[in-house]
């Protein structure tokens, strides 16, 4: 096996290290497999949404409580977010210096705090109205997927806050690269998770 | 729940849920064993603390195996957990037999409530705790071993694998002493399961110790899938793969497919109870077949996951001990993956009764018959494995062929059961219960039985008393076949499972028998746990340093027995399915190499017993809503996380010298040990080194 067989595509790791870029490879690989384990979660929780969609048992319905706008402006959040992410992937590729790599990172932070804001708001306004998860098995299967969407993206904001000061206590080292690029898989595969929540949950909600 | 600090901190607790209380209070004999099996936890408990302090092995216990990463130790932990748990289910299952053989038409010595929870416990440890950590500790043990690899792609995610699974144990066990456990059975079904059925702590008790268990299942599966396509030797192409390693790789990839629907499922359990949520409940939209299906589209898999590593075992086993290669491999590899596969669209089969159309229930049950075949496909493999080959009836070979045997058997009653009308007749009674054990004990127990017996000798450095051996060997058949073939005929009569008391006094007899055989396979148990004493007392007259004592065929056998830490002093090179053998045969493969390096290991960390022992807690403060523990628990077990994400120290070198003289110790060894044919393998003769015939 020569070394470029085994160089991992997205990092630069410097040249010589054979044994980093293997465990890099099976570092990534291995988020990879996870992420495809999270994603059968996620697909259960579709299935599980869409047997229950009908249970409405005379509480409010999705064309009651989803809104159009608000829900484009997160979708719209989230995406910019993602294209954040890959500004700071490209930065730590290209070497380029730490204070636009921290830069695109703190972006990507904002854009994902805004849309955690403006789900929460979401939520409140359905709460006042009486869409509770109590209150019927429609409204219990929506607030078991979204949120479930939303404590990730939360769960990724607070990566995101670990891994900056990461790179500005260790610099980037090898471990703090493929961390960070765990990480932007992770960002990139809420957007896939969240365009189908937006297709499949709100906009179908919505036509209905 | 208004005023007061006291069930701020304590949640619901009360002194009615020790069960020494509640014996106090009522002493009769179903609570006087409740209370009894609390004490026996709480003073082995103690025992075993005051034994190790006495010994002064606190410090050598915490830094030479809790902390362990390697996959070694971890396998044996894993494998020391699954007996522990083997003993309390295997005694609960024994009671059982005695509550019904003595309850007909009286109401013998247990009652309902406490029956419903030992059939709930002994399902679930069986099937989690036992089954799952006795799989999960072989392959952690042998599998980087047969791919020539030092360890698993990520060694301490697999410690944090092993204490989640510890932690769940642990729970299962503390409901013996604070408050009950499930009586929902080890699938749990809503709506029983939900609040307006058991308000109570033992459903509770079960969630969280099966979402801990499925969480810590999951990212096994992840490290051992990344580690088979990550991490073989070079030379090593997927179908140069030890038969072991292909169902290790079909079992992690079932894993992580399988474990999520089990998690999703608890979870939203877990909503509906604590969140007033209704995914399952009577009223308010809830529909349990939604519960159904996510259970099944974990559990049908599940059973593969059991029995996979278990074909794996046999097929080494079987071609070991007839000193003949695997006939028929590339079949044996396709067998597997299309089990791997099929055994994601038959779930249903477990529902049959419950309301689906009658044309669904036929495509699920010709899908179930069609798994049938590649197992057929399987056993004539070993058959003729074994044809004009030179069978050696050791333990593990009499394991393999009982299994074939009964397997065989346990599958013809599964066929049966595949047929949706036919099963409208037999679902819920005893023939059901019949058929899984047909197909877990033989299929699950023996297989992971034979694997101990034959890689014991390359964990420990010594062989297994083969007397005792063959004794338990013998419980455990005649009590199988005692314990579970009355069941069949019990079943097909109509007595249902899941029975406290018994009404019809023809089936006493049955009982009686199946209640014998129960007593036996006690019997069992105990001998291995009298051969494993005899074993270690006698170990001097049974080494196998050297470390190839049956003439084993793959990697694991080229090395030391027990194996140094780093397991290869030299990454191996293979370029063959039998490296060892050919190597044996074609060069020495006890010549030192050129020269020794320096090597890189991952150094002991203590993550994962601390997010063990925070999971825990936490699950303890849910199960109890002692919500400040859950919330301190499941804070800390961030901190856990993120702080190790910050530690660098995180490995530490053996220096070549070091290696060197590990090794020409063994080299030294092996050079002095008498090669030995394979008529002597079982005496005192064989310090593991084989006589080579071309
Ligand atoms: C070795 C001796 C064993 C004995 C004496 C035994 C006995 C029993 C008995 C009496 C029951 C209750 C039957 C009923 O519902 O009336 C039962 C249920 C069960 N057993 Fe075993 N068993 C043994 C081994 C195993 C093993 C090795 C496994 C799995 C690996 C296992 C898994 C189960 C499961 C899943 C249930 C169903 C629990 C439920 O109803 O929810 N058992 N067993
Ligand atoms: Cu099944």
């Amino acid at each position: 096996m020569s070394a470029d067989e085994v160089r991992q595509a997205g990092l630069e790791l410097g040249r010589n290290d054979l044994l980093t870029h293997e465990q890099a490879g099976s570092a990534i690989f291995g988020f990879w497999v996870f992420l495809m384990s999270d994603a059968v979660i996620f697909a259960l929780l579709f299935a599980t949404y869409g047997v229950m969609l009908p249970a409405t048992v005379g509480g409010p319905t999705p064309a009651d409580e989803y809104k159009l706008v608000p829900t484009l402006i997160e979708t719209v959040l989230l995406l910019t977010s993602s294209f954040t992410f890959g500004l700071a992937s490209v930065a730590m590729k290209h070497g380029a210096s730490r204070r636009q790599l921290l830069g695109w990172l703190g972006v990507t932070l904002i854009l994902g705090i805004g849309f955690l804001g403006m789900e929460l708001h979401d939520f409140m306004i359905m709460f006042s109205d009486g869409a509770v998860p109590s209150r019927s098995g429609y409204l219990s299967s929506f607030f078991a997927l979204v949120p479930l969407h939303g404590l990730h993206v939360f769960f990724g904001s607070v990566w995101i806050v670990v891994m900056m000061v990461q790179v500005l206590t260790f610099g980037l080292d090898a471990r703090v690269k493929v961390n960070l690029q765990r990480l932007g898989l992770f960002w990139h595969f809420l957007d896939v998770v969240w365009i189908a929540i937006f297709s499949v949950v709100y906009l179908q909600g919505m036509i209905q | 729940m208004t005023d007061g600090i006291l069930p701020a901190v304590l949640g619901r607790f009360e002194w009615q849920s020790l069960p020494f209380v509640r014996a106090w209070e009522h002493p009769n004999a179903s609570e006087i064993v409740g209370a009894g099996a609390g004490a026996v936890v709480i003073i082995g408990a103690i025992l075993v603390a005051a034994l190790i302090t006495r010994l002064g092995k606190w410090r050598y216990l915490w830094s030479e195996w809790f902390t362990s990463v390697d996959h070694k130790k971890i396998g044996i932990m894993y494998i020391v957990l699954a007996f522990v748990m083997l003993s309390r289910a295997l005694i609960e299952g024994v009671l059982m037999r005695m509550q019904q053989a003595t309850a007909v038409n009286s109401p013998g010595f247990i009652a309902p409530d406490h029956f419903a929870q030992l059939f709930s416990t002994h399902g679930t440890i069986m099937i989690f705790f036992m089954a799952m950590p006795f799989l999960t500790g072989l392959i952690n043990y042998v599998m980087p071993l047969q791919i020539g690899s030092r360890d698993v792609a990520f060694p301490v995610l697999n410690s944090v694998s092993l204490w989640l699974t510890a932690a769940a144990a642990a729970l299962v066990m503390a409901s013996l002493v604070v408050g009950r456990f499930s009586t929902g059975g080890w699938s749990g079904y809503p709506p029983y399961t939900e609040l307006a059925f058991s308000p109570g702590v033992g459903t509770d008790y079960w969630i969280w110790a099966v979402t801990l268990g499925s969480v810590g299942s999951t990212l096994t599966g992840i490290n051992f899938a990344v580690t088979i396509y990550k991490m073989r030797c070079a030379g090593m192409r997927l179908m140069r793969m030890p038969l072991f390693v292909w169902t290790a790789l079909c079992t992690s990839i079932l894993m992580i497919f399988a474990m999520p629907p089990l998690t999703v499922a608890t979870a939203l359990l877990a909503l509906d109870r604590y969140l007033d949520f209704h995914f399952f409940t009577n009223d308010l939209g809830g529909n349990m077949m939604n519960y159904a299906n996510l259970f099944w589209l974990f559990g049908h898999p599940e059973v593969y996951i059991l029995i996979l590593p278990a074909f794996g075992v046999f097929s080494e086993v079987v071609s070991t001990f007839s000193s003949k290669q695997l006939y028929g491999y590339t079949s044996l590899v396709i067998a597997t993956a299309v089990i791997t596969v099929l055994s994601f669209t038959v779930w249903v089969h477990h529902f049959f009764t419950m309301g689906q159309a009658a044309d669904i229930n036929a495509a699920f049950g010709i899908a179930t018959m069609a798994i049938g075949v590649p197992t057929g496909v399987k056993i004539y493999d070993w058959i003729w494995t074994m044809f004009l080959g030179r069978v050696r009836f050791t333990v593990p070979m009499l394991f393999s062929l009982a299994f074939m045997m009964t397997f065989v058997l346990g599958g013809f009653t599964g066929i049966l059961l595949a047929f949706p009308p036919l099963d409208y007749l037999a679902h819920n009674t005893l023939f059901l219960v019949a058929h899984f054990h047909n197909m877990l004990i033989p299929g699950l127990l023996y297989g992971m039985l034979a694997g101990y017996h034959y890689w014991f000798p390359k964990a420990f450095g010594f062989r297994l008393d083969e007397k005792w051996g063959r004794i338990s060997f013998g419980c455990w058949v005649l009590g199988f076949y005692l314990a579970f073939m009355p069941l069949y005929v019990l079943g097909a009569s109509g007595m249902a499972r899941r029975t406290q008391a018994v009404f019809e006094p023809s089936f006493r007899p049955w009982l009686y028998v199946a209640g014998i055989g129960a007593l036996l396979l006690a019997g069992a148990l105990a001998s291995l746990f009298v051969q494993l004493w005899v074993s270690v007392r006698d170990r001097k007259a049974n080494r196998v340093f050297a470390g190839d004592p049956w003439d084993g065929r793959g990697l694991e056998w080229s090395i030391s027995a027990p194996p140094p830490e780093y397991n290869f002093a030299v990454l191996p090179q293979v370029n063959s399915r039998h490296p060892f053998h050919d190597g044996k045969r074609q060069d020495d493969p006890y010549a030192p190499p050129r020269a020794y390096e320096d090597i890189t290991l991952p150094r002991n960390s203590m993550t994962g017993p601390a997010i063990g022992i925070l999971a825990a807690a936490a699950a303890f403060g849910l199960v109890w809503h002692m919500w400040w523990l859950a919330i301190i628990g499941a804070l800390a077990i961030s901190a856990v996380v993120i702080a190790r994400s910050f530690a660098r120290d995180v490995e530490h070198t053996i220096s070549a010298d070091e290696v060197q003289r590990t090794e020409q110790r063994w080299l030294r060894a092996a050079a002095n040990a008498a090669p030995i044919p394979r008529e002597l393998e079982m005496t005192s003769a064989n310090q593991g080194l084989a006589e080579v015939s071309a």
